[in-house]
């Protein structure tokens, strides 16, 4: 069914820390490596070691450079993109056959791709562009917020979190309730200041931002002197050693 | 964004189809049967050719088109559903027209409520089309109130061309559908210039800065992808502001000419046919602009820095 919930039990979503992420790619490629396996298999890429590899990504990694104001350092800024799984999502109510849908319980927005018709409307209707076909399998594909791993009682609890979560070497994907204001992830997007992106579209996403922290603007403090030598025997063999070779060299 | 020959294909072939049928719907009527058999039977066809031709089209282009049944089923929220349910609901209707209407079927009482229930489901047909882009916020040269009303008055337009062409090769009184014909294409010059007021006018105010939220001296560094990837190849194009002047100036020549030939028409009724493929043509073209006209917002995060 196409017609969205009225409320959803829980939020669940991401936050994505701006400062911390390093642009590593590691989210990117373990997405693929889950996904390409479970529930959007296949998810294939065409000519994948070629000149021109083509597919499906359900997540990727922008970078975006702030430019310099004058008296500050330009900085560049890691941004991945995925579904931010809105609360009023058009992607959803503009599909024709209702493979796309929000899920009542937890939020999470799908694509049941036993339904749909590969029409595309659904990644014209989103601002985000969080929605990717799949040439081979004539469906679209999108973030499933890792729903066959987050209630499968087949892993370990500390591995119920999206594979994006799991990889992220810097800590700056988070996973929770963003419905339940005490939970761990609103409070860091309330002390961080999380944002949303294009709110003024109206989509109301789940998944939150947090800014990059200011940088310290330093001046650049000059290439340091050398520390001196002790004078220590130590010290005196190596300056020997340093006088030998550098003469050598002459 | 991307200009899909099936669509744009679809949209203009059903249009016209649609258009002709609701004409023929109405005329039917208002006069209580057709002018000949043949006329009849000639005119359905085309009608219902290009109409179930654009259909099929649409459907091709699914990734999955054997499931294509499953879109009659969201009506509730999707204008794409509605749109095929619509579809689906005209034909038995405009079939039990043709066949009271033609006199193959003789009940004359029937004609008059068929030929208005047939027009009012072919122009609700091509009503939930125009919808579909009308209510995309995406994209903000759709999402304007004159996009429906153009969609309409360019089903009556060819439509109405499609009609009177054939009734001159059949060597017939085109009746009253040339006034309504010059009508609806005087309507779409004037709506269609006014559209194009409307969205060069249209402030471009969503912003990189608002959609990555990194304040306004964002600008893009690196892209996410080792090759283009499916969302810029069907959302990123945009066609060059100085080709979409030049395409809106052919364009408006081509209904300017279309309009003079139907004027020339009135005397000399051979000038009905050109008429109706010139508006055919532009059509066309003036579709492909509304599709490559069309800036969509997650453009934005791929280096555009307004939309």
């Amino acid at each position: 069914m196409t017609a969205l919930p009225d409320t959803t039990g829980k939020k669940l979503g991401l936050v994505i820390d701006l400062d911390t992420c390093v642009g590593c790619q590691a989210c990117a490629t373990s997405c693929k490596e889950w996904n390409t396996q479970g529930y959007s298999a296949p998810m294939t890429d065409r000519d994948p070691r070629g000149s021109d590899p083509d597919g499906p990504w359900l997540n990727r990694i922008h970078g975006y450079e702030i430019e310099p104001e004058s008296g500050h350092d330009s900085r560049v800024v890691h941004f991945p993109r995925s579904c931010l799984h809105c609360e009023t999502p058009a992607c959803v109510t503009v599909c024709p056959t209702g493979a796309s849908y929000k899920r009542a319980e937890d939020g999470i927005v799908l694509i049941n791709p036993d339904t749909c018709i590969g029409c595309k409307l659904c990644s014209w209707a989103c601002p985000y562009g969080a929605r990717e076909y799949d040439v081979d399998h004539g469906v679209m594909k999108k973030c499933t917020l890792c729903v066959d791993r987050i209630y499968n009682e087949n892993l370990e609890p500390e591995d119920r979190q999206p594979a994006c979560v799991k990889a992220c070497p810097t800590g700056a994907r988070h996973f929770g309730d963003l419905g339940d204001p005490g939970s761990a992830v609103s409070q860091l997007v309330l002390e961080r200041g999380g944002f949303d992106l294009l709110p003024e579209m109206g989509y109301k996403p789940t998944n939150k931002y947090l800014p990059p922290r200011t940088k310290r603007n330093t001046p650049q403090a000059g290439i340091e002197a050398l520390p001196k030598g002790d004078g220590s025997a130590m010290d005196r063999l190596f300056k020997l050693a340093d006088r030998l070779l550098s003469g050598a060299g002459n | 964004m991307n200009p899909a020959y099936s669509v744009i294909f679809f949209t203009t072939a059903s249009g016209a189809g649609y258009g002709l049928l609701a004409l023929l719907g109405l005329t039917g009527a208002r006069m209580g049967h057709a002018p000949s058999l043949l006329f009849a039977i000639l005119t359905l066809i085309i009608a219902l050719g290009l109409i179930t031709a654009g259909l099929l089209s649409s459907t091709l282009h699914l990734g999955r088109p054997e499931r294509a049944w499953r879109a009659l089923s969201q009506w509730r929220t999707s204008w794409l559903s509605r749109e095929g349910v619509a579809a689906i609901v005209t034909y038995p209707f405009a079939l039990a027209f043709g066949l009271v209407w033609s006199g193959l079927v003789a009940i004359p009482d029937a004609v008059a409520p068929l030929g208005i229930l047939t027009a009012i489901l072919a122009l609700t047909t091509v009503f939930t089309t125009g919808k579909i882009y009308a209510t995309l916020t995406t994209i903000r040269a759709w999402n304007q109130p004159l996009t429906v009303p153009i969609y309409l008055f360019f089903a009556l337009a060819s439509g109405g061309a499609l009609h009177w062409a054939i009734s001159t090769i059949l060597g017939m009184e085109p009746g009253t559908v040339p006034p309504v014909a010059g009508f609806a294409l005087l309507m779409l010059a004037m709506l269609k210039l006014r559209y194009w007021g409307l969205i060069d006018n249209a402030p471009r105010d969503r912003t990189m800065a608002n959609a990555t939220g990194l304040g306004e001296h964002v600008r893009q560094w690196e892209v996410p992808h080792t090759s283009t990837n499916f969302v810029q190849r069907e959302m990123g194009f945009v066609v060059a502001r100085r080709h979409a002047q030049r395409l809106r100036k052919i364009f408006f020549l081509l209904l300017l000419l279309a309009g003079g030939l139907e004027g020339a028409a009135t005397s000399v009724p051979a000038f009905a046919v050109p008429a109706a493929l010139i508006l055919l043509i532009a059509a066309w073209l003036e579709r492909w602009l509304f599709f490559a006209e069309g800036e969509h917002v997650v453009t934005l995060f791929y280096g555009n820095p307004n939309a």
